[in-house]
């Protein structure tokens, strides 16, 4: 295979250690009309994302809406420019659909649900241009929406990413890593309260392997945390600087 | 045919900063940040608390300002949808007609509710409503109008009971509605103010604020005549300007955060009479409106 995963040297194919996350860049609140809105890259994936609600349940949800929590209603979108070939269903397809189902599935772990009872609130993803771990990256931007909208959360919810290459974990994978076959872990985690909600493996591993990939997806959790956290304080700073002007 | 109108463009370029201000004293957090450890605090909204045992940590659960009120801690969001109060004056907008009621949009987590019973009906005040009257709703208010309003009450899932049942309120008429978050609106006695520059204005607790020509009636700062008819005479082309300034103004404060209420408003008013007033769109003036205001305002607390 002329492909190497691992140089060996201890380098990737773009130049990356093995613990190395790409480089993550936020914004918040990038959206006026939408209540909460946020825009994040990670290497090459880049997601937008934008959250509306609590609000009143919408004409299709209005029989599912629970008395005593709130709805979560997932969108997940990938643009048609945003893969190596064209896509031509953008939403609707069964990996979207898929993907939707595991975000809200996430999200109802840390979103507090009883605070907003009968209403339903809007999580729409939309995938501009996508490098690999598109989960990840998108529970993050569905986060930092989340974050921008006020919607009480119990914790940050961080998702990162990672493979196995020659007995090495990788973590963040990239698109060319992701299609190499090997075996992927996608975990997203509360990085305060140090608690796993959800991980999605694809592609097989040995049992003695699991270990040593889940300490590298939440050592690479704890970092994208720390980066996108120092990114919202100084939001909060700027925002609130004239906030209490009386 | 060539036409010499100029069109302005902006390249992207780094977020201006705000300048930091009054940031020391006050505690900003982040959803899970750990607020406090001390046993003697209550948790109020915006915070929670491991139900774990022994775990007596106070945790924040929105991004925004810590504001404790004696013992009880609060976290203010920087953004949030309404959270009404009874007594609270909104402006909103007739989403529905339904039976006996209309649903009104509030820009809150539920639409609030304005009962055929808390409104005046033409003809005095405490007639028995009848048939007549449910059929005849769509007369009074339909689809698309806009109100103004008085919480009357807050059920148990939050959503809110309207009654304009005082002649402040009611359907308005000719004017110009902005939106912005419900967190900039100061809370205070009076939110309805007749401004010195030939406008009147309604500050709704919603974040929908109505700006109307100066009401004419022999009674003052009457927004309303509390009934269904308004004032159909057209409304002359200063007084129009003025509006359009006011609400430009506004848009210019609630871009940077500033709170809103009468006097920041006059203020702002005040310092972008050196500007047209389709330039305050632009982001440069604004923030110069923005910044020579907040001097003014600082110069009043000063002196105060």
């Amino acid at each position: 295979m002329s492909l190497e995963l691992l140089s060996d040297e201890g380098y990737r194919m773009d130049g990356r250690k093995a613990n190395e996350l790409r480089r993550v860049r936020c914004n918040l609140g990038v959206f006026q009309q939408a209540d909460g809105s946020a825009y994040i890259e990670q290497g090459n994936t880049k997601i937008l994302a934008a959250v509306y609600g609590p609000h009143e349940p919408s004409q299709n949800f209005r029989s599912q809406v629970p008395h005593d929590n709130c709805l979560i209603n997932c969108e997940y979108s990938q643009a048609a420019f945003s893969g190596v070939e064209r896509k031509n269903r953008p939403r609707g397809d069964r990996k979207g659909q898929e993907m939707a189902a595991h975000i809200k599935q996430t999200f109802e772990a840390s979103i507090q649900t009883t605070l907003y009872p009968r209403s339903q609130i809007d999580i729409c993803l939309q995938v501009l241009q996508s490098d690999g771990s598109d989960y990840a990256v998108s529970v993050n931007a569905a986060t930092l929406a989340l974050i921008d909208a006020g919607i009480t959360m119990k914790d940050y919810i961080i998702a990162c990413s990672a493979s196995l290459a020659k007995g090495v974990s990788l973590v963040d994978i990239n698109h060319v890593e992701e299609s190499v076959g090997c075996a992927e872990l996608s975990a997203a985690v509360l990085p305060k309260l140090g608690r796993i909600v959800y991980t999605e493996l694809n592609g097989k591993l040995h049992e003695d392997e699991m270990g040593q990939i889940l300490e590298a997806v939440e050592a690479g959790c704890q970092d994208v945390f720390h980066v996108l956290e120092q990114h919202v304080r100084e939001h909060v700073k700027d925002t609130a600087a004239n906030f209490a002007v009386s | 045919m060539s036409s010499n109108k100029t069109i302005e463009m902006k390249l992207p370029s780094k977020r201006q900063k705000n300048a930091v201000q009054n940031v020391s004293n006050r505690m900003l957090v982040t959803p899970g940040d750990v607020i406090t450890e001390d046993t003697i605090y209550m948790k109020g909204h915006g915070t929670y608390g491991t139900n774990i045992e022994g775990d007596k940590r106070v945790i924040a659960s929105v991004a925004g300002v810590v504001e404790p009120i004696n013992k009880l801690i609060c976290v203010k969001p920087l953004k949030t949808r309404y959270n009404g109060e009874v007594g609270d004056v909104i402006v909103g907008r007739i989403k529905d007609v339904q039976q006996k009621r209309w649903k009104v949009e509030t820009n809150s987590r539920l639409d609030s509710v304005l009962h055929l019973s808390s409104v005046n009906l033409r003809g005095g005040e405490l007639r028995r409503r009848s048939a007549a009257d449910e059929f005849a709703m769509r007369e009074y208010l339909k689809e698309g109008d806009l109100i103004s309003a008085e919480i009357q009450q807050v059920h148990a899932d939050g959503s809110l009971s309207l009654h304009t049942r005082s002649l402040r309120y009611g359907k308005l008429g000719q004017g110009c509605c902005v939106v912005v978050s419900p967190s900039l609106i100061k809370r205070r006695k009076n939110h309805m103010h007749n401004l010195s520059c030939g406008v009147s204005i309604i500050l709704g607790n919603n974040g929908y604020v109505w700006i109307s020509p100066l009401v004419k009636t022999a009674t003052d700062s009457e927004a309303g005549d509390g009934g269904f008819d308004f004032d159909k005479e057209p409304v002359t082309a200063d007084d129009r300007e003025t509006i359009c300034r006011v609400r430009n103004a506004i848009l210019c404060l609630a871009k940077h955060s500033v709170m809103l209420y009468d006097t920041s408003v006059q203020y702002a008013y005040d310092k972008s009479l050196d500007y047209e007033a389709k330039h305050l769109l632009s982001d440069d003036v604004a923030s110069e409106i923005v910044d020579r205001t907040l001097m003014e305002i600082d110069l009043l607390k000063g002196n105060a």
